[in-house]
């Protein structure tokens, strides 16, 4: 018996497959900006700092991979940012005005942020407009929500402090607590987007979830044509988002106790470039968990390299712009570079 | 050849500009870029007056990017750094936690001295302990006075926000005001709720809080000049920012209310305000002195172990400046350093 050859299957060289990898320009630039910061600032390199740099690229990593996820299936959500602030509050005020196990207040969070998710999926599916207009409406309602009912309930601009409510020491050590690993103290939300980063992995690569998402994002009415589950999809990515929102608003309630309302206005957009980074396409259809994850840690290594190198830090946008432009075009070059040789 | 020729003729234009601006046909007498210069040259000469070691400060504030407050804040600190032979380092974020890594990152640098701004002090709670721990000396300026002493600072230096209102609503009633209005333009500042809420409590007539979009100027002026035509009775606007009175002047101007506009803060435009009478009055913090004291005071405490302050705060305001002071600091504020 010989074997059946299918020229469908088409056999690639292990670095054309690596070549193909949506992250190999954001990990060729990561390695260049981390080469770089290594030069400029002598104290960028100490486990103190590099354990800074993480635990603000976890900050805004946690966000990054489920944000990559929905982009993936081809849609944005504008209302991410608030989406954490919102989360934080309605835990600390539900718990503090029902004077709740602090437990009780995380629970009802991860409903009401998933709530909010499930909103942004629905309206997007039923109403069929643009994702850009509905989660710009839900991201203002949101911001004037928590705003507004921040002042209404606690009659100040930030919440009431919890921290010496039942259930605060444990939820903190699952949130915001600190690890000591040789001598070195480590945030748990490292863990946390870790954790997410494999997670997320695992669904788009591994199983039937993943293959629909890649396939909504990439051509919706195909997708529905053959069987996908656009709908459930869909809503699906945006509770992921929530969910993700919900670990990063908890860590900000129960890292510093005190939720300021008006905060996580324009982190979204910064979620959506550590994306971008990461190799996700704007148009859908294309890109991974690790590399947003790989995007997350570019931005952490920048605003914070920047203050170890002792520059001015008004120029801090000009280099996160600069970046953005230079890994894209790197990905755009290394993707073509990739279908050429195939 | 053509493009030789519009090259050729663009810098001949320049050529016969510079020509001009020489005889000094085209160019201003008064004001702009050789003006400043000029003003520069006076201004304090840069060179350290002691011979101690060269320390490294970080100064990390809460401020927004491009906060013309921070700027003075910032060059009083410079100016003191200059003189004291310090190497000066400052950063800023207007997020919390953002703020919160930036103290964090000083920490890792294991810099001699840390000035750091209170806020939303619980969001700092944890990065000025571990700076505290890691025997960082600590300052904290312009906000956090009452949070300062319990997490470790050495000093607190700057104005209590309750105060500084109550010195408006004094001051109001000492100008016979009925009904003021107090136009917050940053809706979650803690330290802009207190300045209002002081006003509440020392003024005689009724205070109607005002919120608008500080970042965005014309939405400012509409809300301000939509409430004003609303309701005539008000006689008198106070602003929480010196950017935001010249914007209440022109929104009164439009609305046809004869309004007095008060406001915090000093800039060179309040000062003129204040000299020709169009403002009422200014409460000043001094934030030059903010900056300069704090760099200042960890010199001190570095070379001498000397603290400021008997663990109370020290205030560098309200200071209540009218039409008659206003003269005097015009020239500071065009200099930047008021």
């Amino acid at each position: 018996m010989t074997a059946i050859t299918d020229e469908r299957i088409l056999h690639s060289s292990p670095l054309r497959r690596l070549l193909g990898r949506p992250e190999l320009g954001s990990v060729v630039g990561a390695a260049a900006v981390f080469l770089f910061f290594a030069l400029a600032a002598d104290s960028f390199l100490k486990t103190a700092s590099l354990s800074t740099v993480l635990y603000a690229s976890s900050t805004i990593g946690i966000m990054a991979v489920p944000v990559a996820l929905l982009m993936i299936g081809g849609e944005f959500d504008l209302s991410a940012g608030v989406m954490v602030t919102s989360s934080a509050l309605v835990s600390s005020m539900f718990s503090y005005q029902m004077t709740a196990n602090v437990w009780v207040g995380v629970a009802v969070s991860l409903l009401v942020t998933l709530a909010v998710g499930a909103f942004n999926g629905f309206m997007i599916t039923r109403t069929k407009l643009p994702s850009f207009i509905v989660t710009l409406g839900t991201f203002l309602m949101l911001t004037g929500m928590n705003l507004g009912f921040t002042k209404l309930i606690s009659g100040t601009v930030s919440t009431k402090t919890i921290a010496d409510m039942e259930g605060f020491p444990t939820a903190r050590d699952v949130f915001a607590s600190t690890l000591t690993l040789g001598g070195v103290d480590f945030k748990i939300t490292i863990l946390w987007w870790f954790a997410l980063v494999a997670l997320a992995s695992w669904i788009l690569l591994r199983t039937r979830a993943g293959n629909w998402i890649f396939a909504v994002g990439g051509n919706e009415d195909a997708a529905r044509a053959v069987g996908v589950p656009v709908t459930r999809t869909k809503i699906g990515l945006y509770m992921g988002v929530a969910f993700g929102a919900w670990i990063a608003g908890q860590h900000l309630l129960f890292s510093y106790d005190v939720v300021q309302s008006g905060e996580g206005v324009g982190n979204e957009l910064i979620y959506i470039i550590a994306a971008v980074i990461g190799g996700c396409l704007i148009t859908g259809g294309y890109g991974s968990a690790v590399g947003s994850a790989v995007g997350a840690f570019l931005f952490g290594m920048t605003s914070k390299g920047i203050v170890f190198a002792e520059w001015n830090p008004d120029w801090f946008k000009f280099f996160l712009g600069a970046m953005l432009l230079l890994a894209t075009l790197l990905n755009v070059w290394v993707r073509k570079r990739a279908e050429a040789t195939k | 050849m053509a493009r030789f020729w519009t090259g050729f003729r663009t810098w001949t234009g320049i050529a016969v500009a510079g020509a001009l601006c020489a005889s000094l046909a085209g160019c201003s007498s008064t004001g702009g870029k050789r003006a400043e210069d000029a003003r520069k040259a006076a201004a304090a000469q840069g060179k350290a007056a002691v011979n101690t070691p060269r320390w490294t400060f970080a100064m990390i504030t809460h401020s927004g990017d491009g906060d013309t407050f921070w700027d003075i804040v910032q060059s009083g600190a410079e100016q003191a750094a200059v003189k004291d032979n310090i190497n000066f380092l400052y950063s800023h974020d207007d997020e919390a936690q953002q703020q919160a890594q930036l103290v964090d990152a000083a920490v890792d640098k294991k810099v001699d001295g840390i000035i750091v701004t209170l806020a939303k002090p619980d969001a700092m709670k944890a990065a000025v302990a571990r700076a505290v721990e890691a025997g960082i000396p600590v300052v904290t300026v312009n906000s956090g006075s009452a949070e300062s002493r319990e997490f470790g600072a050495l000093t607190h230096i700057g104005q209590d926000e309750t105060i500084a209102g109550q010195a408006v609503g004094e001051e109001l009633n000492r100008r016979g005001k009925k009904k003021a209005l107090c136009i917050l333009h940053e809706q979650g500042n803690v330290g802009h709720e207190q300045r209002c809420a002081g006003l509440k409590e020392t003024f005689d007539g009724t205070v109607q809080n005002l919120y608008v979009t500080g970042t965005n100027m014309p939405d400012v002026q509409s809300a301000v000049e939509a409430r004003l035509q609303s309701d005539s009775s008000v006689d008198a606007v106070v602003t929480l920012g010196a950017p935001y009175a010249d914007t209440a002047v022109k929104a009164k101007e439009s609305a046809g209310s004869d309004a007095e506009i008060d406001t915090f803060d000093l800039n060179a435009k309040v000062a003129a305000g204040l000299k020709d009478g169009t403002l009422g009055f200014a409460v000043d913090q001094q934030p030059y002195l903010q900056g300069y004291e704090a760099v200042d005071l960890l010199w001190l405490y570095k070379y001498n172990a000397d603290v400021l302050g008997g663990g109370k705060p020290v205030l560098t305001g309200p200071q209540i400046i009218t039409k008659d002071q206003a003269g005097a600091l015009a020239e500071y504020t065009e200099r930047g350093t008021r």
